[in-house]
């Protein structure tokens, strides 16, 4: 073999094994286990075909927990875009809090889910039965509150995130533009309709997908403010495929289940492909 | 006419920063409420959670926090897995990306494909596979020539890590190596510089930029993470991470809140210092990675 070749597989040599070894080599077994009836514990297992994907699908818990994870996906989408974008423009105006105000809307994505969870719970539980107030009651014992819970935590982590991306856009808006507007006599709102929201369309598509795909894969978070419950009606996706494993030791069904989970993901990340390709050909 | 313009803009000024600093409140409200109870009675937290604390509990709090949850070990644990896999990451996913980028070939680009295409696997996928492949009914209870290594440890948490990361981290210094011009390692290597030397005297030194943004991705991911050291060291105390420990102490101690709270507190201390001192290289960090 020529130098440079062994080189080549020296220098790819630690990153592609760990690779191999941690990453693709236990996803190639996940997709055959998903075929077996493999019970975690025994050595030996048999081939079933389809039977575990057919146990998934007609369980009602996972379609349960499909819909609340879709309709949370909504919202959060929705909501942590919006007020992301609220904040980046109030924070590039120019006044003395402003860097400072973007310091501490950015600090919460900083902090773990699981700490995170666990302060929303201490406030959902603890602090707000204290102010006695009727509406703030213990939010965490149905799925309603809980559903809205989980919410509040996810924009309280993240909008400060969006915020960033959404700065990076409007900086890039030349301040001719602007002016050229003003100068022609278009209001405030105007502005903002016909030029800062089309000119900043790019990132709305990246801060979209990217709390589409956190919030569909959300399982820190879930699991310390609510652990799915009670009853496992706050139960999200990820937790779900957890629980059905580790908490019911039926390893068949929710390795089918995580392929379906893997499907979507990639069903979703190719839609967002074909979306940024074009948006970068129109631009 | 004037002053009634200059009037109400005063007005404006002050609905506007009272506005502002609303909203800084709102934001805080999470981190302060949490010292707030951190300081309190268990007596206090159940009559009179909002109001003025009737003893000051603090060090009482603190000091119980640091005992229950293993802060010590924990936090050592913790700098251990994330300093050792974030240094190796940089080190080789530079190394690998920078093969990748100048030999360019159909191995490469499938290679280069393969990393970019697994950064699509849910970690649920591979969650159950992992401790059969890894744990003592798999590698780690063989015998290599007499030698037995256990995986699930740091060394396996590491390997792991590496193998996780390495898809993220070589896509950035990909982009990033397409860049450098060529021409400075060929003058290099017709000095006779070797490829190795090349690497680590003339490339990597180039890579600053890229490499910071690499660390503090990886610094955050793995310092937060949970489910991956679940699987490969939860089952031994002694190795846990911050993670694992808070996991456990809220599945057993969720009654005292005030000495909860102060753990949450000690467990967020270190990275809200680690912001406050590279707010801005984390900011660009954590964006860079994101927009790629």
């Amino acid at each position: 073999m020529k130098r440079s070749k062994i080189i080549y597989w020296l220098f790819l040599a630690p990153c592609l094994i760990c690779f191999l070894g941690f990453v693709i080599i236990p996803t190639i077994m996940g997709f055959y286990y998903s075929l077996t009836d493999w019970n975690g514990i025994r050595d030996s297992y048999d081939f079933v075909g389809f039977k575990n994907y057919k146990t998934a699908i007609d369980e009602e818990q996972f379609w349960y927990s499909f819909g609340y994870t879709a309709l949370f996906t909504f919202c959060s989408v929705i909501l942590i875009n919006g007020i992301g974008f609220l904040l980046a423009l109030l924070v590039t105006r120019k006044f003395k809090l402003a860097n400072a105000m973007r310091g501490v809307f950015f600090m919460p994505n900083l902090v773990g889910g699981l700490l995170l969870g666990y302060t929303w719970k201490m406030i959902f539980t603890k602090v707000f039965p204290a102010t006695g107030l009727p509406i703030l009651g213990n939010w965490l014992t149905d799925n309603k509150t809980g559903f809205a819970g989980l919410l509040i935590l996810m924009v309280w982590q993240m909008s400060g995130y969006m915020m960033i991306i959404y700065i990076a856009g409007i900086q890039n808006i030349p301040d001719s533009v602007l002016e050229a507007a003003s100068l022609d006599g278009a209001s405030g709102l105007k502005k903002m309709f016909k030029i800062t929201i089309p000119m900043v369309a790019q990132s709305f598509t990246i801060g979209l997908f990217m709390v589409l795909s956190n919030s569909f894969k959300l399982f820190d978070q879930n699991l310390s403010l609510t652990a799915g419950g009670p009853n496992h009606t706050n139960e999200m996706l990820a937790l779900n495929i957890y629980n059905t494993a580790y908490a019911s030791s039926k390893f068949g069904p929710a390795q089918a289940k995580a392929v379906i989970f893997f499907l979507c993901i990639a069903v979703i990340s190719v839609i967002q492909l074909t979306i940024t390709k074009r948006a970068e050909v129109e631009a | 006419m004037e002053s009634k313009v200059r009037k109400k803009s005063v007005i404006e000024l002050i609905v506007r920063n009272i506005f502002r600093v609303f909203l800084i409140l709102l934001f805080l409200f999470p981190v302060g409420i949490l010292f707030w109870v951190s300081v309190k009675t268990p007596k206090d937290i159940s009559n009179n959670l909002l109001g003025w604390p009737t003893q000051w509990n603090l060090s009482e709090n603190y000091s119980k926090a640091v005992e229950k949850m293993d802060f010590v070990v924990g936090i050592r644990n913790s700098l251990i897995v994330t300093i050792i896999s974030t240094v190796c990451l940089c080190v080789f996913s530079s190394m690998a990306a920078w093969v990748l980028v100048r030999r360019k070939s159909k191995i490469s680009t499938f290679i280069f494909m393969l990393f970019s295409v697994s950064m699509l696997i849910p970690f649920q996928c591979v969650m159950i596979p992992l401790l059969k492949l890894w744990g003592k009914r798999g590698i780690s209870g063989m015998d290599f020539f007499g030698y037995n290594f256990n995986f699930l440890s740091h060394t396996g948490l590491i390997l792991a890590y590496i193998g996780f990361g390495s898809a993220m981290s070589i896509l950035l210094y990909h982009g990033f190596i397409k860049g450098i011009p060529v021409e400075l390692e060929e003058a290099a290597a017709i000095d006779g510089c070797s490829n190795v030397g090349i690497f680590f005297k003339i490339v990597f030194p180039l890579l600053g930029p890229i490499t910071t943004t690499v660390a503090i991705i990886n610094i955050m991911w793995i310092w937060n993470d949970y489910l991956l050291p679940k699987q490969m060291i939860g089952g031994t105390r002694s190795y846990w991470t911050l993670p694992l420990q808070t996991y456990s102490f809220f599945g057993s101690f969720t009654v005292d809140w005030g000495v909860a709270a102060a753990a949450l507190l000690l467990i967020m201390a270190p990275v809200i210092i680690f912001y406050l001192v590279a707010q801005k290289k984390i900011v660009k960090g954590v964006v860079d990675g994101a927009v790629k």
